[in-house]
């Protein structure tokens, strides 16, 4: 591919406005699934703590649910993972070639869903964290 | 640029007087009289019919051209062109190109012939999607209509893309009928059944347009990726009963590679913009499970 010129947007994520529902299923996989691997490197950094015995690890956990900010980013996590896991189910669906007219559909169900448990859980994540 | 439309050109009166007036003869002076006031009327009769004109012309959409050419130095630099084209009902984006070469610069450039969606030549990326331009409506469109080279491709000129790339991942697939033996009598038909033949009907369908190509993001990044058009005629050739099995095998191995089937990621954006509604994604999923089952033995 030449480049002799730069097309601008054209070519690059810059028309994220044009975007239609299938690609941004796959964005959205993409982007959820690092933040898992990112966070499973975290969960095993946490328990890790375990090894210096018991006292350590309860003192790690309840210091971190102490701080509002790792309540909040457990939301974020939640989120992540909600729509990961029915995105994943999305494309389990189109990889056995069923109900493919409607992925774009199938998507929006995930993103609403998403958002639904993702508010439902903010009660439970948040109380007690002021 | 001549990027506006025509405007109405008002001929000055021929007012020029005959200098030696005085010595003509009344009669003479009469007719000369009578014409210079048909003349008059005449001049009136066309301005005002081509004021009609240009009120028929008002309606006009604008449309935002990409224009690009390595060999003129003014062009050098990509820019977009704004014309004002006349709007007719049913007119096409392509419509809307052709006028605006015709009228208002004919280095304009773009590739088109069959202007029914048959050849597949003048597939654009209009308003942030692959179009097929002589598929478009206008009235579809919101204005300004921004009309580009389909993305992921060199520009050669203006809205003209190199398209070799795209047809050499088409001939990698062997495109075309190739039974494994052919019936012996020389004019006896090759069958298919019905229901064979509904199978693969929609992706017979593919006029090679490149848009499906173009708005694939994984074939922007790979570019040794088959892409949708190309797997299309692979499945469109693999489930043809009539090929037999050792074509198929062959074929699943092509689309089985590394770059073949594997790469997609099922975004959809093939199937979307395919201006023949080939369902691309379905045809490429059937594709890998037929893959899979090829190479899973449970026995
Ligand atoms: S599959 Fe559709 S979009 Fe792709 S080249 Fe063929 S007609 Fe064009
Ligand atoms: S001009 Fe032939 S497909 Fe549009």
């Amino acid at each position: 591919m030449s480049q002799s010129y730069n097309r601008g947007t054209i070519e690059s994520f810059g028309r994220w406005r044009e975007f239609s529902a299938g690609m941004w299923a796959w964005i959205f996989h993409k982007f959820t699934g690092w933040v898992l691997v990112g966070y499973l490197f975290t969960h095993i950094a946490v328990l890790s703590t375990a090894i210096e015995g018991a006292e350590m690890y309860t003192n790690t956990i309840v210091t971190l649910e102490g701080l509002l900010l790792v309540r909040i980013l457990e939301v974020g996590l939640l989120a992540v993972a909600v729509f990961h896991i029915l995105n994943g189910l999305r494309l389990l669906l189109v990889d056995l070639g069923i109900g493919l007219e409607s992925q774009d559909k199938s998507f929006y169900a995930s993103v609403i869903l998403t958002g639904a448990i993702t508010v439902a859980s903010v009660p439970t994540f948040i109380a007690g964290a002021f | 640029m001549s990027t506006q439309p025509p405007q109405q050109q008002s001929e000055e009166p021929a007012a020029e007087q005959s200098a030696d007036a005085e010595s003509t003869p009344a009669a003479q002076q009469r007719r000369e009289d009578k014409k210079a006031a048909d003349r008059e009327a005449r001049d009136k009769r066309q301005a005002e019919e081509a004021e009609r004109e240009a009120k028929a012309n008002e309606d006009t959409r604008e449309i935002k051209v990409f224009r690009y050419d390595p060999e003129v130095e003014a062009k050098q630099e990509p820019r977009f062109d704004t014309f004002h084209v006349p709007f007719t009902k049913g007119m096409t984006v392509l419509d809307a190109v052709i006028y605006a070469r015709d009228h208002f610069d004919p280095s304009l450039t773009f590739r088109h012939s069959c202007r029914q969606a048959v050849c597949g030549s003048d597939a654009f990326f209009v308003n942030g999607q692959q179009r097929l331009g002589c598929k478009t409506q206008i009235s579809d469109l919101e204005e300004p209509i921004r009309i580009e080279p389909l993305p992921h491709q060199d520009v050669v000129k203006d809205l003209v893309v190199d398209m070799d790339h795209f047809y050499e991942e088409m001939e990698a697939v062997d495109p075309y009928f190739d039974p494994d033996e052919t019936p012996d009598g020389e004019l006896e038909e090759q069958r298919q059944s019905r229901a064979n033949r509904e199978k693969v009907k929609m992706s017979t369908r593919c006029i090679w347009c490149g848009a499906c190509f173009s708005s694939c993001n994984i074939a922007a990044g790979d570019n040794e990726y088959l892409g949708p058009a190309a797997l299309n005629k692979a499945y469109r050739f693999a489930m043809d009963d009539r090929e037999g099995d050792a074509k198929t095998q062959d074929r699943l191995e092509t689309i089985e590679q590394e770059h073949g089937v594997w790469r997609c990621q099922t975004q959809f954006s093939c199937t979307n913009v395919c201006p023949k509604d080939i369902p691309l994604t379905e045809h490429i999923q059937e594709l890998k499970r037929e893959a899979v089952k090829k190479n899973l033995k449970f026995w």
